[in-house]
């Protein structure tokens, strides 16, 4: 088993239970061991950072200071919730760049009677692990249950791939993470061509009408590559799709119904865990239907959706496809 | 004896006023007239000031002071050597004193430029001649190298820059070795279908050219081939060409065509079409191409991967296929040699957000020069990726991989007007839509900006916005099946998404994939962006720092056809003057082994930045080719046993300087010496 | 000048002098159509000294925090670090045109601030009554909140506090005490 610090984030006590319930029902098949940070508070989100810059990268830097207190055998700190991984990096990242600004966060930290060195923990978010540390072979060795025809969304969004500090990512536009553990997971993927286009975020809450512009392009899309569910790896993304995706239906007057789970449920129903230990039945938009497909013994008909359509022969040649070494660390 | 009394020596010391520069801080008649006091122990007959030692009346100076004060050692305090060196040098050698016995005080940009205090500044000075008067008096005379030059040349690539330097070598009767890569010679160039701002058809003004080149009796062509090693120096390089099989027999091709017609093996021509067009596993570039011979392209060709086939051996009337040919190395002796080596394009596909390799209808502009290219794999028609249909509209995008700090920083010169020629051709083609989305139109060169106002009035839609995103999701009405160009147009500062059935992305230049090993083959340096450097960004854009190796075209850096053009003739001009002159001075200061006490123990041999030593295994020691080195000293330092000396540069004359320094220094008990 | 200002309070080097105005942030951006000026027609006006518009535009408010621009922007510049940056000087300046992005952050705060945990489930329904226009929306949101709390099983009731809750205000004290600068 390997020790990881743990920072699971305000969402997966409340609206992303199922994240939770999943995360922890897979961790003991992947051989990982989630150590919680002791005492660690809300990372802020996006909210914070836009009132006042100091007390918003204080709050955040407190975790990473119990962290590296509490660190024992690891140096790695987990966050399965793309949101709270990108301010726990990229304070990290600040703090070690801009050494000025590093200090005066530890000036405010001292007044908790903490401190935190920068470069001193990793931040890395779950999906990272899972391919990086534990590896798709393992995963693989894990599946008694294969996906088989499932299509399945790989919905990446945006705050795991971009800015990509430690540049650990595939690519920031289309990166290829997510899609290889779904495939190892035995699942059909859907070439998704919006795969970390923005689900809107807050902006629910501020500017619905652009937030819902931003969910239904995601679900229609979804819909038209003939997918059965989309997969996500952020409580908010997940959130903005399921729970909001009634709303957001009838914003445009449609009929949408595209289930949205994260990709730990696969991971776990892939593993032969039951779903009720997955969250399975919390979901807005039900899942039901299309996971009776996959119990289903009759194949799945391949269904040529907009993505799938093979390249026809004749025509002009495409330029081939490309071939990059990069893997975590460094450009090609 | 002390290493500062030589009372022989007759020192004339000559401070320069450079008008305010030096006389604005240093108390320059001062100086002067201590340097004739108190230097006179030390072997200094006559001091003077004089507002412009680099002026006429300057040098008269010196001269009428060598001849009649019977000077044998002359010291300048002035500017920097880099400067005026050599012009007090000739000075000197032309009133009959051997140049090396000169020495120049830099009291300009080591002192008078550089200190605030007047007082110190003055102090500085005198510290300064001080040292290159007890320098000077060490100094030897010594003689220049001079090398005889090779008349060959050696041209590397054989693109529009390349053909053109050979052209005017072998032109002016000299003879010239130009090597391609390529099975044919023509580059880039012969790519195009029309060239800015004439819509000039490219091969139509390249081939005559070409041909020129491939039948020309001074020009050796050797295509299929590539340099291996270089080795020697300026007048005198040694290069091994390695001519690689062509698996035809040149003396027997008709260039007919049989064999490629019949080759049964199509591959996707990477190459010469871009990767839009297919060739044969046998087969010439093009149909214009120089020379005419084809090639067989072992990775393809059936009979070597798998032992079958030989259909073009049947078929060729003239029986001129030959599998068994071997790569045949040859050794070129050539005196100077121009590198043309060209540009790679800047592969599109690093731009995730553009999609180019994954939506079918996104091209680069080489591929789009291709498909308008009347003899390309459309035969000059418009079309997308099915071969067949013809788009209602088009986007031109510029600045894709240019002035891009995440791919490359620099501005690649040429896509603004190649994308406006683009335009230009799509509009005349199609008539249909054409959109430019740039974020500043850089027509600089003669006639380029008319050329703009012309596209401008052929109905282009000028859209001024780096473009964020092509893709292929529709959101809105109008936008299914077509490619979606999302962008901000900065003019009215709002985002827009434009449906076109098609995009062509103007891809900048980038150095070739192996610029850098090619650098170091050739002895000269690349940038940072892999470009090849210059010996001078402004005042000597075609030579390098290495002597003999010159650069033109597109290696040097992004470039148009005209500039390229240039840059060639530049480059075989220069060449041409060295070759004219008959032989090439090398400068006197270079390191010297003592014979006797060199022990062979080859420290210095790799030291050498120059590749300036040899080691003599017959005589177990080391040698110094002098006209490959620099004088830089590496070696003194590394020898073990003291046996390299710099000349010019010997131990006894630096430590000359510094006690000549140290001493005016201690008298007036100043700190700082630069 | 108020370009220097903007990159002085962000964090890390942001380049902000560097624009050359390109529009791929105004380009890429997903809620560019919500905005009254795009990023880079706010840079513009940063350049020509416009506080008064810079800090007006509800611009930054509308910002997702997606990162498009900032990897895509050909000169490396850390725009979306900026926006927060801008959001913070308009909240000083006391010029915002459109509150509801800014009393929404500020309700997620003070559950923060006191608990040291968000509070999802009342916050969007609060918020939601605060502003007339959202409220409007509010008989949608019913059947949501009722799934919530049944689905999910989560009560509407605030938060555990974290044991840390006095020293964490202390270190937000101290923070907020800070110059921005």
């Amino acid at each position: 088993m390997s020790d990881y610090i743990f920072y699971p984030g305000c969402s997966m006590e409340s609206s992303a239970k199922a994240y939770y319930d999943s995360v922890m029902a897979v961790s003991k098949p992947l051989g990982i061991s989630l150590k919680e940070i002791d005492d660690w508070n809300c990372c802020g989100a996006t909210e914070y950072l836009s009132l006042d810059r100091m007390p918003a990268y204080s709050l955040i830097a407190r975790n990473l200071a119990l962290a590296e207190r509490q660190a024992a055998d690891t140096r790695t700190v987990v966050a399965p919730c793309s949101a709270c991984y990108l301010n726990l990096s990229k304070t990290d990242h600040y703090m070690g760049e801009d050494k000025a600004f590093g200090e005066k966060i530890n000036e405010a930290l001292a007044a908790g009677g903490l401190h935190y060195s920068p470069g001193e923990l990793v931040v890395r978010h779950l999906l990272d692990v899972v391919l990086n540390d534990v590896g798709l072979d393992a995963v693989k060795a894990k599946v008694v249950r294969p996906l088989t025809g499932l299509r399945v969304v790989p919905y990446v969004g945006c705050m795991l791939p971009r800015p990509d500090y430690g540049k650990r990512y595939s690519d920031t536009e289309r990166p290829t993470e997510l899609d290889d553990l779904m495939r190892a997971l035995g699942a059909e993927v859907v070439d998704f061509p919006l795969k970390t286009a923005c689900c809107g975020g807050h902006m629910t809450q501020i500017g619905p009408d652009t937030a819902f512009e931003l969910i239904r392009r995601l679900v229609s899309s979804a819909v038209g590559c003939k997918a059965d569910v989309m997969v996500a790896l952020c409580p908010m993304c997940q959130m903005n799709l399921d729970a909001f995706q009634s709303q957001m239906n009838g914003h445009f007057h449609a009929d949408y119904r595209m289930p949205v789970l994260f990709f730990t449920q696969l991971m776990g129903l892939a593993f032969g865990e039951k779903p009720e230990k997955l969250g399975f039945g919390s979901e807005f938009v039900s899942a039901r239907e299309a996971m009776s497909r996959i119990g289903v013994a009759t194949p799945q008909p391949v269904v040529e959706g907009a993505a799938a359509r093979p390249r026809k022969a004749a025509g002009l040649p495409m330029p081939p496809p490309r071939v990059t070494a990069r893997q975590s660390t460094g450009k090609d | 004896m002390s290493p500062d009394r030589k009372p022989q020596e007759r020192v004339g010391v000559y401070v320069c006023h450079c008008g305010s520069n030096i006389a604005g801080v240093v108390d320059v008649a001062d100086v002067g007239e201590w340097a004739g006091k108190e230097l006179e122990p030390h072997g200094v007959v006559v001091a003077r000031d004089y507002k412009f030692m680099c002026s006429s009346l300057g040098q008269e100076l010196i001269a009428k002071d060598i001849k009649e004060q019977g000077l044998t050692r002359v010291v300048v305090a002035a500017c920097s050597p880099h400067l005026h060196e050599p012009t007090f040098r000739t000075a000197c050698s032309r009133a009959g004193l051997n140049p090396y016995l000169f020495e120049m005080a830099n009291i300009r940009e080591q002192d008078s430029w550089v200190t605030t205090d007047k007082l110190e500044a003055t102090k500085k000075a005198k510290a300064l001649i001080a040292a290159a008067v007890g320098r000077v008096v060490h100094q030897q005379p010594l003689e220049s190298l001079f090398v005889p030059v090779d008349p060959n040349v050696l041209v590397v690539g054989g693109g529009v820059t390349g053909i053109q330097a050979a052209l005017e070598i072998a032109n002016s009767g000299r003879h010239v070795y130009l090597v391609e890569r390529e099975p044919s010679i023509g580059g880039h160039m012969a790519q195009f279908d029309k060239t800015f701002p004439t819509l000039d058809c490219s091969a139509c003004i390249l081939t005559p050219k070409m041909f020129d080149a491939g039948n020309h009796k001074n020009i050796t062509m050797l295509t299929w081939s590539e340099v291996e090693k270089v080795e020697g120096h300026i007048g005198n390089f040694t290069v091994t060409i390695r001519k690689r099989a062509r698996y035809i027999d040149e003396s027997l091709c008709t260039g007919c065509g049989v064999c490629w017609e019949k080759c049964p093996k199509k591959v996707v021509d990477q190459v010469f079409e871009a990767g839009l067009g297919f060739r044969k596993a046998v087969y010439t570039p093009f149909p214009q191409a120089v020379p005419k011979y084809p090639v067989i392209d072992r990775e393809n060709c059936t009979y070597f991967q798998k032992g079958t086939c030989k259909a073009c051996e049947t078929y060729c009337p003239a029986g001129a296929i030959k599998f068994d040919q071997q790569d045949e190395h040859l050794t070129a002796k050539v005196g100077n040699i121009i590198l043309a080596t060209g540009y790679d394009l800047f592969d599109s596909r690093k731009i995730t957000n553009y999609g180019y390799g994954r939506l079918a209808n996104v091209f680069s502009s080489l591929e789009f020069e291709r498909m308008t290219n009347a003899a390309g794999p459309t035969m000059g028609r418009v079309v997308l990726r099915d071969g067949v249909t013809q788009p209602k509209s088009v986007a031109v995008i510029h600045c894709v991989g240019s002035r891009d700090k995440n791919y490359h920083n620099y501005c690649s010169a040429v896509c603004c007007m190649q994308s406006l020629k683009s335009a230009h051709l799509i509009k005349e083609k199609t008539g249909g839509d054409v959109y430019q989305f740039y974020i500043d139109m850089r027509t600089p060169a003669k006639t380029y900006d008319e050329f703009y106002q012309r596209i401008i009035r052929e109905g282009v839609n000028m859209v001024r916005g780096k473009v964020a995103e092509i893709t292929d999701t529709a959101l809105e009405p109008g936008e299914e099946g077509k490619l979606v160009v999302q962008v901000e147009d900065t003019l009215i500062g709002r985002q827009r998404r434009i449906p076109v059935d098609m995009v062509v992305l103007s891809a900048g230049l980038e150095a070739r994939h192996d610029a850098k090993e090619v650098a170091q083959r050739f002895g000269i340096s690349c940038s940072a962006d892999e470009w090849f450097i210059e010996r001078h960004p402004k005042l000597d854009p075609v030579a390098t720092m290495t002597d003999g190796v010159f650069v033109a075209g597109a290696c040097q850096g992004p470039k148009d056809i005209p500039s390229s053009v240039a840059q060639g003739a530049a480059a075989a001009a220069r060449v041409l003057s060295i070759i004219g002159q008959g032989q090439i001075e090398i400068e006197a200061a270079t390191a010297i082994v003592d014979e006797v006490s060199c022990v062979g123990c080859k420290q210095c041999v790799p030291s050498c930045p120059y590749r300036a030593i040899e080691y003599l295994a017959v005589e177990g020691r080391a040698h110094v080719v002098e006209a490959l080195c620099k004088g830089c000293g590496t070696c003194v330092g590394t020898c073990l046993s003291k046996s390299i000396s710099l000349k010019h540069f010997t131990d006894d004359q630096i430590v000359a300087e510094v006690v000549g320094a140290m001493r005016v220094m201690k008298s007036f008990e100043t700190t700082a010496v630069a | 000048m108020l370009t220097q200002e903007v990159a002085m309070r962000t964090p890390g080097q942001s380049n902000i002098e560097m624009c050359i105005q390109c529009g791929t942030c105004g380009g890429s951006c997903p809620s560019g159509s919500a905005m009254d000026h795009t990023p880079r027609a706010v840079f513009a006006l940063m350049r020509a000294g416009m506080r008064d518009a810079v800090l007006k535009s509800n611009m930054p408010w509308m910002c997702v925090s997606c990162y498009c621009c900032t990897v895509r922007c050909p000169q490396d510049i850390h725009i979306t670090d900026v926006m927060y940056t801008l959001k913070n000087m308009a909240l000083e300046a006391g010029t915002i045109q459109d509150e509801i992005a800014s009393d929404f952050s500020k309700a997620f705060i003070r559950y923060v601030e006191n608990y040291g945990r968000s509070f999802e489930i009342g916050l969007a329904g609060i918020h939601s009554l605060t502003h007339m226009r959202l409220a409007a929306r509010l008989p949608n949101m019913v059947p949501m909140a009722i799934r919530m709390l049944t689905k999910k099983g989560m009560l509407p009731l605030p938060p555990k506090r974290i044991k840390g809750i006095d020293d964490l205000k202390k270190i937000l004290k101290r923070a907020k005490s800070m110059e921005a600068a």
